[in-house]
């Protein structure tokens, strides 16, 4: 039957054992201590003046913690992979359609 | 009945209007898996609340390129302003946003737990992040009081107009987190919630994510980026 194989290419490795993956307790604490090293070097920007190099760091760290958040915590790296196409079009759509707005307002000049 | 053996089950749920043709229908490799009986495989609530959150990043994109908009508009401009960046008190902050970066953790602990049917820690960990969210909303109330005693009220300027609707909305929608562990609480404390259910407790954990993803941003992009 083939259903159940491009099921399978469609949608990820989710549930290969019946269930999601889910990672252990000991992972989530790690992960959230990860996360909080990342929250300490983020406000060590408004403590010490990293010049030029503040606002790109500040973008790297917030993306890095935005996906690790989804990825794990949200589990979306062990789920279907239409969930990660659902939720990423409607942050691409918002990413796009507000930096055009910022663009036309001219806010990067 | 209708030999449902070698139809789908959804042929038998249109004959005898029950699920036992999910019974019925063949084993095969794919209903080892226990897939839902959707056409995706996946339970329509949690692609639902995927769905919510896609389009809710819409909305908040929309309060933050809002806010990015106004808050440097020079004072001579009608209806402009001191920002309100001035009284920002970024330490303060900072906790505020490692609680609610915790309180991700316990969420998934709770969500870690169901799965494994251990409702006592279940319960723990959905309290204690109730618990983490109120303390985020407290500080958030504490900071805007003070904000309003600096001179910044809500109409004070549109810097400070986009600053409170944008931290507003993301507050009201912790709030409303709030409400939906307690609700999780409940249920699984009076058993209607176990290891069978837990995707309920799953799909309000995305939730609780999204609200700190949001968060990440806001702190990042609003707070701290010069």
């Amino acid at each position: 039957m083939t259903l159940p194989e491009s099921i399978e290419e469609e949608f990820g490795p989710a549930y290969e054992a019946g269930h999601a993956k889910h990672l252990r307790d000991r992972s989530f604490i790690g992960i959230a201590l990860f996360l909080a090293v990342l929250t300490g070097l983020e406000v060590s920007t408004y403590f010490w003046d990293y010049g030029g190099f503040a606002t790109p760091l500040l973008l790297i760290l917030m993306v890095i913690k935005f996906g690790v958040v989804v990825a794990y915590f949200m589990n979306l790296r062990f789920d279907y992979r239409l969930l990660s196409w659902v939720f990423l079009s409607g942050l691409l759509l918002a990413v796009c359609v507000y930096i055009a707005v910022l663009l036309t307002f001219q806010y990067f000049d | 009945m209708t030999d449902t053996t070698a139809t789908s089950p959804d042929a038998a749920l249109e004959t005898d209007g029950t699920d036992a043709g999910y019974e019925a229908y063949p084993r095969t490799e794919w209903d080892e898996h226990d897939h839902l009986p959707t056409n995706t495989g996946i339970s329509h609530n949690k692609l639902a609340m995927w769905a919510f959150l896609g389009s809710d990043c819409l909305l908040f994109g929309a309060l933050i390129s809002t806010y990015l908009l106004v808050r440097n508009v020079p004072e001579e401009v009608p209806g402009a302003g001191p920002p309100v960046r001035e009284v920002f008190d970024i330490p303060f902050t900072s906790v505020s946003s490692f609680v609610l970066l915790m309180s991700s953790m316990s969420m998934a602990l709770a969500v870690g737990s169901i799965s494994r049917g251990d409702v006592r820690r279940t319960k723990i960990w959905l309290l204690t992040t109730a618990i983490l969210g109120a303390l985020f909303i407290g500080g958030q109330v504490y900071e805007f009081s003070v904000f309003y005693n600096e001179g910044f009220g809500y109409t004070t300027n549109i810097s400070t107009s986009a600053f409170y609707t944008l931290t507003g909305f993301h507050g009201a929608h912790v709030s409303l987190g709030i409400l939906l562990l307690m609700s999780m609480y409940w249920l699984v404390h009076k058993g209607r919630i176990g290891q069978a259910q837990g995707e309920s407790v799953e799909i309000a954990g995305l939730y609780w994510h999204f609200v700190d993803i949001v968060w990440i941003v806001i702190f990042a992009v609003v707070y701290l980026i010069p």
